[in-house]
């Protein structure tokens, strides 16, 4: 036992990098980024907020800037992380009080949050486009 | 603290490329890991194939025939071979699973076995449940009761008694607490889906008479409250257990105890 170590600096068994991706586990993980981004389109929201309150030249500055084509986009992807999160945000309500963990109500409730959040980006972009 | 990727000394590393079976007809790769406490290098995956002409079904035959056929020194755990005592969870196409009720066809192409996630590694497939287990002893998973003793049983009803079913059935394999990427980053506060699983066990058991108690202690920001229904425990659980519509109902009884 003369040269047994006294500790053994045992490794950790692989954890993300081996385990198989599955729908819900990956919409835990966009809750967690779309909650995160949401903190950036409300500095956004501010920036566009506050030139609006200091006159006409800072606000068409924000016109400008929110108006070209990769603001544009950039407030396409807000819009989608909104309403993600908020679809998200209605799911773990509906799982708070007990409902919704089936293995099929679970998968249906995370395609329902995905494919709505898509469907509604898509759909406010069309009214906003109309109603311009 | 969350950490993404794996400590230098855990990083598996390509290992040893053991030679086909001869003469077989029917190949099944095996990709596992391997780890040897007595030696100084990291973890490998060694690669082996299994006659499948020659073996059962199962992954736990596959890793059995492997260990007496070409390679002893592979070390798991195991036991009943029928899904009842939990030994052989592991980390297989990965999903935590037991070895000895996933069938090798299940997998498609190359099997890939690792130890449960994110656990200190003893040797292998063997992982370190010191913690796990500790964990499961502090919701004191046992009667408590104050009332005088009756002279035979505590007695319960069938209405009763079915609450208990989907609970009681948990055989304490590890699958569903290691699978849980919470319970990855913060298992060392996080009592995990299983210990959870099983609070919820006796939380709701007519007999038990420590309900409060109970509640106190998992009310705790880390202990309950960790859980963000990720939901890999309920796909994990080989035994088709659901801990975190268990957690869900904790959740739901420490708001209704304030009222």
């Amino acid at each position: 036992m003369a040269d047994s170590k006294l500790r053994i600096e045992r490794p950790l068994s692989p954890h993300l990098q081996i385990y198989r991706p599955m729908l819900t586990m990956t919409m835990s993980i966009v809750h967690r980024v779309t909650g995160a981004a949401l903190y950036f389109g409300t500095v956004i929201l501010a920036f566009w907020l506050i030139a609006a309150a200091s006159g006409k030249a800072n606000f068409d500055v924000a016109q400008a800037v929110l108006g070209s084509f990769l603001g544009r986009i950039v407030l396409f992807g807000y819009t989608w992380a909104l309403l993600h999160h908020m679809l998200g945000g209605i799911r773990h309500l509906i799982w708070d009080t007990g409902r919704g963990f089936g293995p099929e109500a679970r998968e249906t409730l995370a395609k329902m949050t995905l494919g709505g959040s898509i469907v509604l980006t898509i759909l406010v972009w069309i009214v906003a486009y109309a109603v311009r | 603290m969350v950490q993404l990727t794996l400590p230098k000394n855990s990083r598996p590393v390509e290992g040893k490329v053991w030679p086909k079976p001869q003469g077989a007809k029917a190949l099944t790769e095996f990709r596992i890991y391997r780890y040897d406490p007595d030696g100084e290098s990291n973890p490998r995956i060694d690669t082996y194939w299994v006659d499948r002409e020659d073996c059962g079904p199962m992954i736990l035959d596959g890793i059995i025939w492997i260990k007496n056929k070409i390679d002893p020194t592979l070390t798991f755990r195991r036991s009943c071979r029928e899904g009842i005592c939990g030994s052989c969870a592991m980390n297989i196409d990965g999903t935590n699973t037991l070895a000895c009720t996933k069938a090798m066809d299940d997998v498609k192409g190359t099997i890939r076995i690792y130890p449960l996630p994110h656990m200190p590694v003893v040797k292998d497939l063997v992982p370190d449940l010191t913690g796990f287990y500790a964990q499961h002893a502090s919701i004191e998973p046992w009667l408590h009761t104050s009332s005088p003793s009756p002279e035979k049983e505590w007695k319960q009803s069938p209405e009763d008694r079915v609450k208990l079913d989907g609970l009681y059935e948990c055989i304490l394999c590890a699958c569903c607490s290691t699978s849980c990427p919470s319970y990855w980053w913060n298992g060392d506060r996080y009592l995990g889906p299983a210990a959870l699983l099983q609070a919820y066990r006796w939380l709701i058991d007519s007999r038990d008479e420590a309900t409060g108690e109970r509640l106190d202690n998992l009310e705790d920001p880390f202990r309950l409250y960790r859980c963000h229904t990720i939901m890999n425990c309920a796909k994990a659980c080989p035994k088709g257990l659901n801990p975190a519509k268990a957690i869900a109902e904790i959740k739901k009884m420490m708001v209704a105890r304030q009222f």
